[in-house]
């Protein structure tokens, strides 16, 4: 459970395939079935992403799950809740809940903590609450045992990328790109540096995100890091399909699983 | 109320702070080191000073409101005459002063949100006097309102872009406007227009903003030989109070108080009041800094209404926040209704159109003057001029009959 199952996702020899699904989008029920394929299709880590109105790291794609996701009337609590009956029916993949920090500080640091754990989530990603803010939610994702990651930017200078490597407990999230959430035709040829960077500083495991829409960018940088997220590219195919989504979630797991030669 | 960590930086007692993505934690540090390298670069302050008085026309009067204070019959109103700054408001003050910080720092690109469109202005105007690309974010609804405005900018070489999401309005323009920064951080420059946001702007806003409170201290020492019993200003972001109230912190017979937008009413949730709604205003985070914010139970920002749109907005800067728990300012709002009100007050007895948002501080005057004794003395903060809310108020005039024949 938690930080542990967190943990284990990234030692088990392949890059970790991590589908960032938003919570409550298109509708409660298709977004189960989404979470149902994905899984099937190997997923190896949930994003459960939760909907804020003012998602300002975000893309257009993002932004619009979120707005309908809102307009389902899909509240916090009703996040956990989806997780706690997902968790009582064999859902077994791990999942961090991925949140704005102001949803998170209107139910209530310690309540949040205590509900998600209870909930059977494993910890929790706040894209605009960077360690020096974070104090609070360290302690008590410490205390009940939950992985909370930081973001890592190609922009971010030695002194931050160390110390977001002595607070980040389950993986770091490298954002791949200077820019909002969103699939991109090319990642930058800058990427390996960076990633080194941010190797040569800590052992904690790298997971990849921001842009990456299919198998061959996949494939491609799968050798740099332990785990590559997929947000974009997935939330706008179950909108449209889920049968494409689940297409295009079995190619990226193939191309992170399948070895080498075959791949 | 859960707590974050308190020790980081940028705080205004437990306000404040940067809750922003990675990305813009590095450049936000960079922008705290220029910012204190120019503070105490002579030439950088004394460039600015001469654009203050050569360009921007300061110090701005401080102009005794006779007629108006005869009418009320009670303290004696003071207006410090933003209106009467360059571009219409005091937004100017602060657009010279980073658009100069900017072109320090190398960065050629500027972007900026805007509401009522006068800080768009106000920068716009400044890049153009600096040779700086510009970009400006304003809501659809809010360019809709504020057509004039929109058409100065471009006039004054600025491209603008209409943002359609959420509300439409300034806090959605301040989205665009950071994820613009996000993307294209190398090269750019976010002028933020209020005294809001992540550390270092509430600061670097204020500062540049405190013209007004030190101008109008001298102004009325000159004028009455004593400090004004009552300072009053209206708050959006908060950065014309902030920049009036600042100079006065330390004056306790001073009192102050910031007026929000009470919009149609309290009781209906359409209004832009964080501290007059405590149902709905409850602290928390939005655009990077932690202050009151109208949200729901649920920690989703509300959609706000005012009749202006430059206080049309959901937080309230942090440095605000600090003032009133600490009791040295007080807060209070305006309906719609009394700012129209005001409007045409001001408008009939002194011959000055004030900007809506302005037009809240005047309403407030309007009820307390009375309750002064004739040696008391008001000064209102008139931060900016109504032009580019002709439409509004003619409008509403026709449709309530609200006129004062």
């Amino acid at each position: 459970m938690g930080l542990n199952r967190v943990a284990a996702v990234f030692r088990n020899g392949h890059t970790a395939f991590m589908p960032y699904v938003m919570l409550g989008f298109p509708d409660p029920l298709v977004c189960r079935r989404v979470i149902e394929q994905l899984a099937d299709s190997g997923a190896d880590l949930f994003e459960l992403g939760m909907p804020f109105s003012d998602p300002l790291a975000d893309g257009p794609v993002i932004q619009a799950a979120a707005q309908r996701a809102l307009e389902n009337g899909i509240t916090l609590a009703d996040c956990i809740a989806m997780v706690a009956e997902m968790r009582a029916h064999g859902f077994s993949t791990p999942a961090v809940l991925m949140s704005y920090v102001n949803p998170i500080l209107a139910y209530g640091l310690e309540r949040f903590a205590a509900d998600s754990v209870a909930a059977g989530v494993d910890g929790f990603i706040v894209p605009d609450l960077p360690p020096e803010e974070a104090g609070d939610l360290e302690a008590i994702c410490q205390q009940y045992g939950l992985a909370l990651a930081y973001l890592l930017a190609p922009n971010s200078p030695p002194e931050r990328i160390a110390l977001v490597a002595t607070h980040a407990q389950g993986f770091i999230y490298l954002v791949s790109v200077t820019g909002v959430t969103g699939a991109r035709d090319a990642l930058p040829p800058t990427l390996p540096e960076f990633v080194a960077r941010v190797r040569a500083a800590t052992d904690k495991p790298l997971a990849l995100g921001f842009g990456i829409k299919s198998g061959e960018q996949a494939r491609a940088v799968r050798h740099l890091v332990d785990g590559v997220i997929v947000g974009s590219a997935l939330v706008e195919l179950a909108g449209r399909s889920v049968e494409q989504m689940t297409y295009l979630a079995r190619e990226i797991h193939f191309a992170l699983h399948t070895p080498e030669m075959l791949g | 109320m859960t707590s974050v960590n308190k020790t980081s930086r940028g705080r205004f007692g437990p306000y404040g702070g940067q809750f922003v993505p990675e990305t813009l934690m590095a450049p936000l540090r960079e922008l705290e080191q220029a910012y204190s390298a120019a503070r105490a670069d002579p030439d950088f302050i004394s460039e600015l000073d001469h654009l203050l008085t050569t360009y921007v026309g300061r110090p701005t009067p401080l102009s005794c409101a006779a007629r108006l204070s005869a009418h009320l019959g009670g303290a004696r109103i003071y207006l410090k005459r933003e209106d009467l700054a360059h571009s219409g408001a005091h937004k100017i003050n602060n657009t010279l002063g980073q658009a100069l910080l900017a072109r320090r720092m190398g960065k050629r690109r500027i972007i900026a949100e805007t509401g009522a469109g006068q800080h768009g202005v106000a920068t716009a105007t400044a890049c153009a006097l600096l040779g700086l690309e510009c970009v400006i974010y304003m809501g659809s609804v809010d360019m809709e309102r504020q057509r004039p405005n929109v058409a100065r900018m471009r006039l004054l070489g600025a491209e603008v872009r209409a943002v359609h999401n959420g509300s439409c309005t300034l806090k959605d323009a301040i989205n665009e406007a950071i994820r613009d920064w996000v993307t294209n951080v190398q090269d750019t420059y976010y002028l933020l227009g209020s005294a809001l946001g992540p550390h270092p702007y509430p600061t670097i806003v204020r500062d540049f903003q405190c013209v007004i409170g030190r101008e109008t201290r001298a102004q009325i020492i000159a004028a009455e030989g004593r400090l004004p019993d009552m300072l009053i200003a209206c708050v959006g972001g908060g950065s014309n109070a902030i920049g009036m109230f600042h100079p006065f912190i330390e004056d306790r017979a001073v009192q102050m108080i910031g007026v929000e937008a009470g919009g149609e009413s309290i009781t209906s949730g359409r209004h832009a009041a964080r501290f007059a709604d405590p149902q709905r205003g409850r602290v928390g985070v939005l655009h990077g800094t932690l202050s009151f914010v109208l949200q729901t139970s649920d920690g989703q920002i509300m959609q706000t209404h005012s009749i202006s749109a430059g206080l049309d907005y959901p937080a309230v800067g942090p440095e605000h926040a600090l003032l009133r728990d600490l009791g040295r300012v007080e807060y209070t709002y305006a309906t719609d209704e009394e700012a129209l009100a005001a409007f045409h007050l001001l408008a009939r007895l002194e011959g000055i159109l004030p900007a809506l948002e302005s037009a809240h501080a005047v309403a407030e005057a309007i009820k307390r003057a009375p309750l002064l004794g004739r040696e008391a003395l008001i000064v209102v903060n008139l931060s900016g001029r109504g032009d580019k809310d002709l439409d509004t108020v003619m409008q509403r005039s026709a449709l309530s009959h609200a006129g004062y024949s």
